[in-house]
């Protein structure tokens, strides 16, 4: 295959409409749409005894209020996504909530107004009396189960699992040296700009909703709603129009107002729109990353782990709605790219009354990484090598693949690496850091990382030459800014041997593609990347054996190049794409621009029916792309940093990131997604804290309080690519969604350890957290 | 009040912020809405040529003044705006949801400061918050911008501005512990 786009830095199509202000966000869409608020529990934990929306409804303006006993589906349990056997005290929330709610933010009552300022105000008519019940709020609080979240679930644990490879036991025992490690990480939020917001319609003519939906999960959400409402999916679209970032909390099945708007629309006649404020983004979508671990490790004298047992526990949340898929990635990925020959992981998901859990980017592996790297900096300094060192004598080395880890993956399958080079990865950021700067208490932060990227099941792709030569491709994963409409188009692109400008990419909209799963897991390039690598070397073999009657040649002589099929050496010899297409359909009309060109060809007579046996009309194919196991991307992070003694401001003086996704379709959007992980990072590291109190209530839920980094925060970041292509896809990629975030807690910590000398066990940090740390006592423990 | 360039009446209802006058009543939802409480900055727009957060105001407290969102920097589909061109060379969006804001924020920047010191960047941007680039790209635009509106202006200062800072980022005083005095 040519490779003329496949790894240039090619500028995105997506640009110019968002840069001249003509994005179309879902609160952008009115179209004359009612607009509607939810009511939300203001405790953590609460038995409603009753509620009271006579006066919301009696106000003017008001269309409709919504409570659980108003909906047909209002005593439904919404879905557990993705069932295991081992979640066995599974709970989900509903709809709207009637007898008790379990988070401050769970939803209870919807009004639906003529205008949102009616919306609010009706909001506010609403009387809810609820009766307050004992809160547990951290994990630690949970497993001592003094009070429960579900009366019906023991022990507050919805899931237990245990894995071992080798004898932990055994290998524990035999330890020339072993130590036990407290570490706990707290919960983390995504934050995109844009807030959630859905817009749906109901065309009683047609028979058709119409849904508008912030989602990274188009797909999903259309099947859900036609099971729901009862409708041929065919009758249902939903469309993830621009999407003002996701990183995980946008993948949901379902948020409450995804099933009321549509239900509304269609109870009303009219458009209903509901958008999300920022303050209730903060506690009624899902958060991530609160776990504790203990660690047991047993290691030699040379600082070689022989055996790595850890306990943890993870804050599941109010409900388990994403099952257990975030501590089985903690679980899977706590090895990162070390050996470790006896390992052993306990985990329990543990019910707490705070916002449910589901993956926010990184999902589940920046504590693993937390914990597995400041574990070894640790045997580092008891062993007296330095933490470079460790990392080289413990590493996976390059003959080593497939590595098979010993533990259960995510798609049921085991962890097995299947590609990769760590050392090369760690030594070539090591040379990149160079020597330590000048200066007082400034440290050096290292942490490497392995993301099992691009998880099925499966994606698919469309890909359709038009009759004027423009290439249309479509996929059902949405974008939510990973410039899919450039890096989809730059494959099809080089298989079709058109300019890259000449392919235009719809994601995420049902009525383009139907089919798909969802933007997540680092999962796009993998999956859709390759269906499009698929579905366009399928129209490219469709329009070699049309060129081939025409040209009477055979197809496996003939090449795709600018814009035409061409017997290969025999550039004269060619017939341009857009007249293919319009020999591809054969019919009597024909407008466009290969039709002049076409005509000359179309008398040609063969035998038999216009469209033979097995032939489709149409210069277009659908294809898909299924992988075997995940493509294991990987990366090392290091960096300088300093910490000021007085007032613990951090300063990051040099930040590096050698990173491994396989091959490049796009350098420029791979280094926008690893500054932007290493931003979000950082955030998350070192500025950004949920602040809930005893109570379960979240003290900061704004922006003047959750400290987002600007860009006075954020160093510049110094990337570089190292291409191990993936054996297990077409195209050789592996996802790097969210690798730039996963280790940045890991450096942080790491970094701020050897700049003051204190343990770091915990994330996040902040200065007062360091002013603590360092007058304190007892320097390793929570203080909380 | 004038509106990109067009007179438009005063809103019926003066409780109307700007930010959804113009989204709302105007249909330039171009300007977005991120937080609504002054610290994203999404909601940019150029007040008589100076960069203030939309939702932090009332549309009624715009009588009287030229407001320019981001649909005015090239309208009906005109070259770019050097400022946008450089955040499309310099990769420097990647959701958009921001972009208008920044876009608005960086014009006013090197209106100020037609040649900005790395500093005088970080603090030209450091009212908006950005969750998809980690501003590294954003840093390089407003510098690109900078190079591309040079020609364009006719006496640039070669020092650059000292004035008062036209950004309002009164809000974000406070903001980010780590945020340079």
């Amino acid at each position: 295959m040519t490779t003329r786009w496949f790894g240039a830095r090619v500028q995105r199509a997506e640009d110019d409409r968002l840069l001249r202000g003509r994005g179309r966000f879902t609160d952008d869409i009115d179209e004359g749409a009612l607009e509607s608020v939810l009511v939300r529990s203001p405790y953590a934990h609460a038995r409603i005894n009753s509620i009271d929306v006579s006066a919301a409804r009696a106000m003017s303006g008001v269309v409709a209020v919504y409570t659980a006993q108003d909906l047909p589906f209002g005593g439904t349990d919404l879905p557990i996504l993705i069932p295991h056997p081992n979640l066995t005290h599974g709970r989900t929330q509903r709809c709207l909530a009637s007898e008790v709610v379990r988070y401050a933010g769970e939803a209870v009552v919807f009004v639906v107004a003529e205008s949102r300022a009616i919306a609010e105000d009706a909001a506010e008519l609403v009387e809810v009396d609820y009766e307050p019940l004992p809160v547990v709020i951290t994990p630690e609080t949970a497993a001592r189960a003094e009070h429960l979240v579900h009366d019906d679930v023991p022990g507050n644990v919805a899931a237990e699992m245990v894995q071992e490879k080798g004898n932990v036991a055994a290998a524990l025992e035999s330890a020339p040296r072993r130590k036990h490690f407290h570490f706990r990480y707290e919960r983390g939020a995504a934050s995109p700009m844009e807030a959630r917001a859905v817009w749906a319609r109901w065309s009683d003519g047609e028979r058709k909703l119409t849904v508008y939906d912030s989602t990274q999960s188009p797909t999903s959400i259309r099947g859900g709603l036609a099971v729901l409402f009862g409708l041929p999916e065919s009758q249902v679209d939903v469309i993830a129009p621009d999407v003002g970032g996701g990183f995980g909390p946008k993948i949901m099945l379902f948020y409450p107002d995804e099933l009321l708007v549509p239900y509304a629309a269609m109870q009303l006649g009219r458009p209903v729109k509901w958008t999300e404020d920022r303050q209730e983004h903060f506690t009624a979508v899902n958060q991530e990353r609160g776990q504790v671990h203990e660690v047991d490790v047993g290691y030699d004298d040379g600082g070689r782990v022989l055996a790595f047992d850890d306990d943890f526990i993870h804050d599941g949340g109010a409900y388990t709605p994403y099952g257990i898929i975030l501590p089985i990635i903690t679980a899977g990925q706590l090895p990162g790219p070390y050996r470790v020959p006896n390992y052993r992981v306990r985990f329990r998901d543990m019910y707490t009354n705070a916002t449910p859990t589901s993956p926010y980017r990184g999902a589940g592996r920046p504590h693993a990484c937390f914990v597995m790297e400041r574990t070894l900096d640790a045997i580092a300094a008891d062993v007296g090598i330095d933490r470079a060192e460790v990392r080289r004598r413990n590493l996976i080395q390059p003959d080593e693949f497939p590595y098979d880890v010993g533990v259960g993956w995510q798609d049921g399958n085991t962890v097995v690496y299947d590609s990769g080079n760590y050392p090369k990865l760690l030594e070539t950021a090591l040379e990149k850091l160079g020597p330590k700067p000048a200066g007082e208490n400034v440290g050096m932060g290292l942490g490497m990382y392995v993301e099992g990227t691009g998880v099925g099941p499966y994606e698919g792709a469309h890909v359709q030459v038009l009759v004027s030569g423009k290439v249309v491709a479509a996929t059902g994963i949405p974008s939510q800014g990973q410039a899919h409409a450039t890096v989809w188009a730059q494959v099809v692109a080089d298989e079709l041997g058109v300019d890259v400008r000449d392919v235009e990419i719809t994601s995420g909209d049902t009525r383009r593609f139907p089919w798909g799963v969802g933007t997540f897991a680092s999962r796009g390039a993998v999956t859709a990347g390759n269906a499009m690598h698929v579905a366009a070397r399928m129209v490219a073999e469709k329009a070699k054996k049309i060129a081939a009657d025409h040209l009477e040649a055979d197809p496996a002589d003939l090449e795709l190049v600018a814009g035409a099929v061409r017997v290969k050496g025999s550039p004269q010899r060619g017939i341009p794409l857009a007249a293919v297409a319009v020999l591809s359909n054969p019919v009597r009309y024909a407008f466009g621009g290969g039709t002049e060109a076409a005509t000359q060809f179309t008398p040609k007579a063969r035998p038999g029916p216009p469209l033979a046996d097995g032939e489709e009309p149409g210069l277009e194919a659908t294809g898909y792309f299924s992988p075997a196991g995940s493509a294991w991307a990987s990366g090392c992070h290091a960096a300088w940093l300093r910490v000021d003694p007085k007032t613990y401001r951090l300063e990051i003086l040099k930040y590096v990131v050698v990173h491994d996704c396989g091959k490049v379709i796009n350098p420029m959007v791979v280094e926008g997604q690893i500054e932007g992980g290493v931003a979000q990072g950082i955030g998350g590291a070192f500025y950004e804290r949920l602040a809930y109190d005893s109570d379960g209530q979240l003290r900061n839920a704004s922006f003047m309080e959750f400290l987002m980094p600007y860009a006075t925060e954020i160093p510049k970041i110094d990337i570089e690519h190292i291409e191990t292509p993936s054996p297990l896809n077409p195209l050789g990629v592996k996802g790097v969604g969210e690798a730039g975030v996963i280790p940045v807690g890991a450096v942080i910590g790491s970094g701020i350890e050897d700049a003051l000398g204190i343990p770091i066990t915990e994330m996040p940090l902040s200065p007062l957290r360091l002013y603590e740390l360092s007058t304190s006592a007892s320097t390793s423990t929570s203080t909380r | 009040m004038k509106v990109n360039g067009f007179a438009h009446p005063a809103p019926s209802d003066p409780r109307r912020l700007l930010s959804d006058h113009l989204r709302h009543d105007l249909g330039l939802t171009g300007t977005h809405v991120g937080c609504e409480h002054g610290v994203c900055g999404c909601c940019t727009v150029l007040l008589d040529g100076a960069p203030v957060r939309s939702c932090l105001m009332l549309a009624v407290q715009a009588e009287g003044h030229d407001v320019t969102t981001i649909e005015g920097l090239a309208p009906g589909g005109s070259q770019l705006h050097p400022v946008q061109q450089a955040f499309h060379e310099c990769h420097g969006l990647q959701c958009g949801f921001c972009t208008p804001g920044f876009v608005m924020s960086v014009v006013g920047l090197l209106a100020q400061h037609p040649h900005p010191t790395e500093e005088q960047v970080d603090e030209g941007i450091a009212g908006n918050l950005c969750r998809c680039t980690g501003y590294a790209s954003i840093r390089r635009a407003v510098t690109r911008a900078a190079v591309l509106l040079a020609p364009l202006t006719p006496d640039p200062s070669p020092l650059g501005g000292e004035g008062a800072n036209p950004a309002d980022r009164s809000s974000s005083g406070g903001e980010g512990a780590g945020t340079s005095p």
